[in-house]
């Protein structure tokens, strides 16, 4: 059982799904997926404490060997990652059948746990396998559930959300499939860690070049980088609050994650830094998505399309840490990818429990919610206070290395830079907490109560990690430390 | 010689280009998933002709059979064109639902309709 973990990871989520569908009722698949998410987010713990235990764990798919089979490999780099995405989706599975009762209608509820289901196997494979071509697959399994997912949305502009999502996520996953097949073309291996050995005899090559750039492309837009972002802000306002959640705290890391994993792992610092002038590249998209994303947020009326841009910039902190090409920045992406999920998950699932009140998240409506809502807008300030990276909260640990990392490279600027980018974040969670919190009740406010707890408990389990993890770092800082070291195993 | 010798790679160029363009000039939502399509196609073809060898044959285990084209990429890329039928399927599902609630499938009167609401 133990050895099969890895494996059992994805397939459990995957077999689930159709599962659900022979239950039929929606409180059954309801209760039926959040045990199975749970499950997962189990076995996802079991393998961090055996990595972190035994160093990193190979499972051979059907027992063929490596280069051949499927290889799933799991290491500190990933295994982290995979507790993020099933813990994140057992919580909001948690709230999700609260969350849907009025964004949904009653017969597509057992629809909607099968996409997630999918969706979430989707994600957990991305992160768990060693083989480049199942990254595609799991790539395209868990951004078809998603579509559906987003298309579920209660206004019709969600429909046109899913849609141009579809075709720039189709774009982005072809781009990658390209870069899979001409890697192939130069060595004649899948497997992760055999075209690591054998691209460096070829990498001096047009082919090989162009590889990594549609691999590169290709990733960017399905993390969303500016300026390939463009489908990300409307599928997040206009999906089911519950989804956006569920998508913003976990798809676009799973993506860094692959881009990570291919610079680093399988092309190799030195190709990717010194061949290409990939810093540069980064580095300045960057800055600009930091920069870009947080002025339109600010002028966001809709909390969720606002959010949305912030996941923007932050997916801009997240690249600039990949920049630095040193252990420390990507020590800070690791711990900002981490953290980012843990505060944005927060303060979308506060921003859910207001939609589930009022129908809507328009902050124009929301003079004095938080006399009438005060726990979930306690929630949103916290999270709020992590997301510009406030002492105390997991956003000033990863702000924190992410500037000294800046410093570590003499870069100036750089660093001045995330600070600015904090002062803009200032902006637009102040603009919120102000109307909310000093603003008088108007004629405008909703006659709202308190959300039901089955949205509260997992918005404040979430709000008590961003603190904990912000003063208890040991855990997290750590891993993103062994995985970073592990990254540059190879250079030391 | 060496131009002909590469076709089917001109070939992928020039499908994936005319594909990408419809894409993004497109105003009909369906256009634009004919072009997806046509996009998606190209690769397949890149596949395709990246295992092929002159003169190989399919790899069966037979007397007399010496030269095969690779299989591997070929198997590859059956997965890849359920992936793309998948797509292509949810697309047009997407557009249908679409239709029925801003009763077109141009772009711009989309945008129109949504500006009015």
């Amino acid at each position: 059982m133990i050895e099969h973990l890895s494996v059992l990871q994805v397939i459990i989520p995957l077999i689930a799904a159709p599962i659900c569908l022979l239950l039929r009722k929606s409180q059954l698949a309801w209760a039926f997926a959040t045990l199975v998410a749970f499950l997962t987010l189990a076995v996802s713990f079991a393998l961090l404490s055996q990595v972190v235990q035994t160093g990193p764990v190979s499972y051979e798919l059907g027992g063929w060997e490596a280069p051949w089979g499927i290889e799933y490999r799991v290491d500190m780099l990933n295994a982290p990652l995979l507790v993020l995405i099933s813990a994140i989706s057992s919580l909001a599975l948690m709230a999700s059948r609260t969350s849907i009762e009025n964004e949904i209608p009653e017969n597509r509820h057992t629809f909607f746990y099968i996409a997630w289901l999918l969706c979430m196997a989707g994600l957990l494979g991305i992160t768990a396998t060693g083989d480049a071509f199942n990254v595609f697959v799991f790539l395209e399994i868990s951004s078809l559930a998603t579509y559906t997912l987003i298309a579920l949305g209660k206004d019709r502009r969600a429909l046109w959300a899913s849609f141009q999502y579809l075709v720039a996520g189709t774009i982005g996953a072809t781009f990658i499939l390209i870069g899979i097949g001409l890697m192939y073309v130069m060595t004649g291996t899948l497997n992760m860690a055999d075209l690591a050995q054998r691209l460096p005899e070829v990498e001096n090559t047009k082919t090989v070049f162009t590889a990594f750039a549609f691999l590169i492309v290709g990733v960017c837009m399905k993390l969303a980088l500016f300026p390939l972002h463009l489908w990300l802000p409307n599928a997040y306002a206009f999906a089911p609050s519950i989804v956006t959640t569920f998508l913003a705290a976990t798809a676009t890391k799973v993506a860094v994650y692959v881009m990570i994993r291919f610079i680093f792992d399988v092309f190799g610092f030195e190709f990717s830094f010194t061949h290409f002038p990939l810093q540069e590249v980064l580095l300045t998209l960057g800055i600009a998505g930091i920069f870009v994303a947080s002025v339109v947020a600010i002028y966001q009326d809709n909390l969720k399309r606002m959010l949305a841009y912030s996941s923007v910039a932050q997916v801009g902190y997240i690249i600039l840490g990949i920049s630095f090409a040193s252990q420390t920045g990507i020590m800070a992406t690791l711990l900002h990818m981490l953290n980012h999920g843990l505060m944005k998950g927060a303060l979308f699932l506060a921003l859910a429990a207001v939609v589930y009140r009022m129908g809507v998240a328009q902050l124009s409506q929301m003079h004095g919610i938080a006399s009438r809502m005060p726990f979930t807008m306690a929630a949103f300030l916290i999270g709020g206070l992590s997301l510009i990276g406030v002492p105390l909260t997991v956003g000033f640990i990863s702000k924190w290395y992410l500037v000294s990392a800046a410093l570590e490279n003499g870069w100036w600027p750089v660093a001045a830079v995330i600070l600015l980018g904090s002062l803009l974040s200032v902006v637009y969670i102040w603009r919120v907490i102000e109307v909310a919190y000093f603003k008088p009740v108007s004629e405008s406010t909703p006659d709202v109560k308190e959300a039901p707890a089955a949205l509260l408990i997992p918005m404040w389990i979430l709000v008590l990690a961003n603190l904990y993890f912000g003063i208890e770092t040991s855990l997290t800082v750590g891993v993103s430390e062994m995985a970073a070291a592990d990254l540059f195993g190879g250079l030391r | 010689m060496e131009f002909l010798g590469l076709f089917n790679y001109w070939v992928v160029i020039v499908l994936m280009m005319i594909g990408f363009y419809i894409v993004i000039c497109s105003n009909n939502l369906i256009k634009k998933l004919i072009g997806l399509t046509i996009f998606q196609t190209s690769v397949f073809i890149m596949y395709i002709s990246m295992g092929k060898i002159t003169g190989g044959t399919a790899p069966v285990l037979a007397d007399g059979i010496t030269l095969y084209s690779n299989p591997l990429t070929h198997v590859l890329i059956l997965t890849a064109i359920v992936v793309g039928i998948a797509t292509t399927a949810l697309g047009l599902a997407i557009v249908v639902r679409i239709h029925e609630s801003y009763g077109t499938v141009e772009e711009d009167e989309i945008h129109a309709k949504d500006k009015q609401a």
